[in-house]
């Protein structure tokens, strides 16, 4: 009997040892582990082993390729663009560049560079690496031209050179024309019309700049269309071989356990902190990074939820982070509905809903009351829109002008908090509470927020609807630009002059001009009153008592090379 | 034996194809998409077009599953939507974790709840046998992922005597070659990496041991009863031989049968259950992955995914019935 019982385990463990054994994933493995291995060498002989907790893994460490949060965070600490913000600011920076110049009708900059500055590679960084990796952008073809996969390109430049429009028929023609080495630290680059925008938009991640010599040896750009039509990547370039000028260098990245990087010794910059090695640990769950923080084993997260600050501000071990506000959340109104293309049914509802209130109430001292689609940090921020202040009474009036009943599907996401939106049931509880007190009738719907509830947003089916937005850049275009730059379904209404306003106040490249005409958009777009904007946060870290240097960035461009930890 | 083996083998292939026929469709009937999950606020109905059109999504579904069908057949799960990694790679390179934790947790349950049931049907309806009712009747309904969250709260935030994440340290450089780390830290004979491995795996083991614990120890405790009353266990007490004696020899043996079913079932259970556990205990098995794959709409990891765990419980279920027969050498196999 025993022999047998023994005798089944074996084909137990076998069957277990046949399932781990394929995949070739053994070579990677060991490759990393000998990797790891020198990672901790650097450890033991100065500085701190630093682990972040983040909330999954990146998707890939292509700056091109990217545009989830924690791609970005990673790609940060091992990248440099041209540009960079200044810490905790949208304020643009000399990063790889230390000046530039645009010529006369603003369609040329001529940048001049960083001397002395090498890849991880090895190789030096001059005027043919940064054009190396914009030509790389502007000539992605097939899959590449897919939003998901280069969104960022598509938002900024708008086109490729050879746009497929079977892959995106949404593509025009690109803002990038072409890059000149001027000499090895002078470079230009040529756009085929002006754009303000365009030096705030080099500040983003997605825009630094790759040792072309990497991305060549790595495959960066290779893969294979399967069967279905779908790119396969081929290289290792954005899984083992991400090679920048950042502080950090790419160790090992182990998906769903850690991803490693060590300090750059040979970094040209500051590096005022105490970090040797940074690992980003995933951990999927918002209680159980705050457990991990708890415990010690994570030195900081992000994304902390406002119902964990108290815990966190009340423990003398730990410590929270405020990131400064760069979101708006609003109620989105969708035209297609006869009644909400009336604007006394608009204003009724702006002057209904008690903003103040639901900022006091569900946002955890984290929030103020917006007045517009944009926080105040951007410029072109406008101090004379008109406000809608709260009045049950005035409401009341401009709904009886209108003269009919009207009933409203209002929806909200459900298993979600957006740092806009901590709550967004309660904030639609209270909504619908003092819309019902004027008298409209509320149809109260919700959905899970992803994809479920965007999509339905995206798509028209809801007459109400609470959203916001998060910026990418220090700039009104990634606000307004966005929302109301374009006919959309979600707002269902069709405004050429606002379009035409918004068109023209991106392509002006005189900076006070160009102030000056977000601020008259802005107040035209509140007359308008698409939608009632009610606020803006700030989200927070979590860390230790004993961190110290970590900048919060509106646009979450934040460095570890100047965090210190262990009391140091 | 083996024609028996062959059959069963082969009635694994029907179920199969309706699984994977089921899970295609089930996941294709989800609300949204994947262009929505990856894309967020940033998805506009171009851009969901032009995604789909990429990923294949906007062909019909017959073909889709066609191609689906065909790659599956040559061993190709196809492609993760959001890591762009082929799905049979990053499941066998996750499997590991969760037959560890799984192992660990039956380990557990067996452990400690064959034990239980046998002593508490010895005492039936003793104050043992009371206490360990009520104590399995709260073992099945304490959810999971909450005594986990619990777990945590009390062994390693306030005792600080266990992690509260992951399956290893990961500021050390454990070599992860098989990826059954207890096994890694063996072949590597570092004994400080054991301990660490170890202790990373007891929370998350124990947590989800609580079910089939209290199954077990109700499952033996039902059996030893039944054979209890047997006319050859008083026919050997009669005989005159020791208490000790007829419990190995005739009573725990025969009441063995019902239990090993239970322990195999469970099994299979557990190596597809562990998900809340997973996902608590930031444990990077299958499970955690399935649910990530289901808020990025990740057709092919979910499709794979759940394939690859139905395979699983109807092999574990067919290694359960041949164990019969070394079991009970009176079932024959036809």
């Amino acid at each position: 009997m025993k022999l047998r019982l023994l005798a089944l385990l074996a084909v137990l463990a076998l069957l277990a040892a046949a399932c781990s054994g394929g995949g070739g994933g053994g070579d990677t493995d060991a490759d990393a582990g000998a990797d790891a291995g020198a990672g901790d060498e650097a450890a033991e002989g100065e500085g701190e082993t630093f682990v972040f907790g983040t909330s999954a893994d990146p998707v890939v460490l292509d700056g091109a390729l990217v545009s989830d949060g924690e791609s970005l965070r990673a790609i940060d600490q091992m990248f440099e663009g041209l540009v960079t913000l200044a810490p905790g600011s949208t304020e643009v920076e000399p990063g790889l560049a230390t000046e530039w110049e645009p010529n006369e009708d603003g369609t040329a900059y001529t940048f001049q560079l960083r001397e002395g500055v090498t890849f991880h590679d090895g190789e030096p960084f001059n005027a043919e690496a940064v054009c190396a990796n914009f030509d790389r952008w502007y000539n992605f073809d097939g899959s590449f031209q897919n939003p998901d996969a280069t969104y960022y390109w598509q938002t900024v430049f708008g086109g490729f050179a050879e746009n497929d429009p079977e892959v995106n028929p949404d593509l025009g023609e690109s803002l990038y024309e072409s890059c000149t080495v001027e000499g090895d630290t002078e470079v230009t680059i040529n756009l085929t019309r002006p754009s303000a925008s365009f030096i705030p938009a080099l500040a983003l991640t997605n825009f630094t700049i790759a040792s072309p010599t990497a991305l060549e040896e790595y495959g960066a750009d290779e893969g294979e269309v399967n069967e279905d039509g779908v790119f396969v990547p081929t290289g290792t370039y954005g899984t083992e071989h991400p090679t920048g000028t950042g502080p950090f260098r790419f160790v090992e990245w182990q998906v769903g356990e850690r991803l490693v990087m060590e300090r750059n010794p040979d970094y040209w910059g500051e590096f005022p902190g105490n970090i040797s090695t940074l690992i980003f640990q995933p951990v999927a769950d918002n209680a159980a990074r705050l457990q991990a923080l708890q415990s010690g084993e994570i030195s900081g997260y992000d994304l902390v939820e406002p119902v964990d600050f108290s815990t966190i501000d009340g423990d003398d071990q730990l410590q929270l982070l405020r990131r400064p506000a760069f979101n708006v959340a609003y109620l989105g109104f969708n035209q297609a509905n006869p009644a909400l293309a009336d604007l006394n049914v608009r204003q009724a509802i702006a002057h209904a809903i008690d903003r103040e209130a639901i900022v006091e109430g569900f946002y955890e001292g984290t929030g103020v009351v917006a007045t517009q689609f944009m926080p105040p940090e951007v410029f072109g921020y406008s101090d004379d829109v008109p406000t809608y202040d709260y009045d049950p009474e005035r409401a009341r009036e401009l709904l009886a002008e209108y003269g009919q009943p009207v009933s409203l599907r209002f929806a909200y996401p459900t298993d979600v908090t957006r740092p806009y939106l901590p709550d967004p049931q309660a904030v639609f509880e209270a909504m619908v509470s003092d819309l019902e007190e004027v008298g409209f009738t509320i149809e109260p719907l919700s959905a899970p927020w992803s994809p479920d509830y965007l999509g339905a947003v995206q798509t028209g089916q809801y007459d109400l609807y609470l959203l916001g937005w998060t910026g990418d850049i220090g700039d009104p275009d990634n606000f307004v630009g966005t929302f109301f730059q374009t006919p959309q379904a979600q707002w269902g209404f069709d405004n050429p002059e606002l379009f035409a306003a918004l068109d023209e106040a991106e392509a002006e490249t005189d900076e006070d001009a160009r102030t000056a005409a977000y601020e008259e958009i802005n107040v035209q777009i509140m007359e308008f009153l698409p939608g009632l904007p009610f606020a803006h946060s700030e989200p927070a870290l979590g860390f230790r008592a004993d961190v110290e240097g970590y900048v919060p960035s509106p646009v979450t461009l934040e460095q570890f090379s100047s965090v210190t930890a262990g009391g140091a | 034996m083996l024609p028996y083996i062959a059959r069963r083998l082969a009635l694994v292939v029907p179920v199969l194809f309706v699984t994977s026929l089921v899970v295609f469709l089930f996941v294709r009937a989800l609300p949204g998409g994947p262009a929505i999950a990856l894309l967020g606020e940033r998805a506009t109905p171009e851009a969901i077009a032009a995604f789909e059109r990429a990923q294949g999504l906007d062909r019909p579904l017959y073909a889709q599953y066609g191609s689906y069908l065909r790659n599956v057949l040559s061993g190709d799960l196809g492609v993760s939507t959001r890591s762009r990694q082929p799905v049979a790679e990053e499941l066998l390179q996750r499997f590991p974790a969760t037959v560890e934790l799984t192992l660990a947790a039956i380990l557990i349950a067996v452990l400690v709840g064959v034990p239980l049931g046998f002593v508490a049907a010895k005492r039936y309806q003793g104050p043992l046998d009371q206490a360990s009712l009520v104590g399995s009747l709260i073992g099945i309904s304490f959810p999971v992922f909450f005594l986990g969250l619990l777990l945590k709260y009390v062994f390693a935030i306030r005792l600080d005597w266990f992690p509260t994440t992951g399956r290893y340290d990961i500021t050390s450089s454990l070599d992860t070659r098989t990826n059954f780390l207890v096994l890694d830290a063996l072949l590597a004979g570092d004994g400080a990496a054991l301990a660490d491995v170890l202790l990373h795996l007891v929370l998350p083991a124990v947590a989800l041991a609580t079910i089939p614990l209290a199954i077990i120890a109700r499952i033996t405790r039902a059996a030893t009863l039944d054979v209890l009353d047997e006319d050859y266990v008083r026919t050997a007490r009669a005989k005159g031989l020791r208490g000790a004696i007829v419990d190995r020899r005739h009573v725990f043996a025969n009441a063995l049968l019902p239990v090993v079913t239970v322990v195999g079932l469970q099994t299979g259970l557990l190596l597809t259950g562990a998900v809340l556990t997973e996902t608590v205990f930031s444990w990077n098995g299958v499970g955690s992955w399935i649910v990530e794959a289901i808020s990025y709409r990740d057709y092919a990891v979910l499709q794979g995914g759940i394939l690859f765990f139905v395979l699983v419980v109807v092999l574990v279920n067919l290694l359960v019935d041949i164990s019969y027969a070394f079991l009970n050498p009176r079932i024959r196999f036809r």
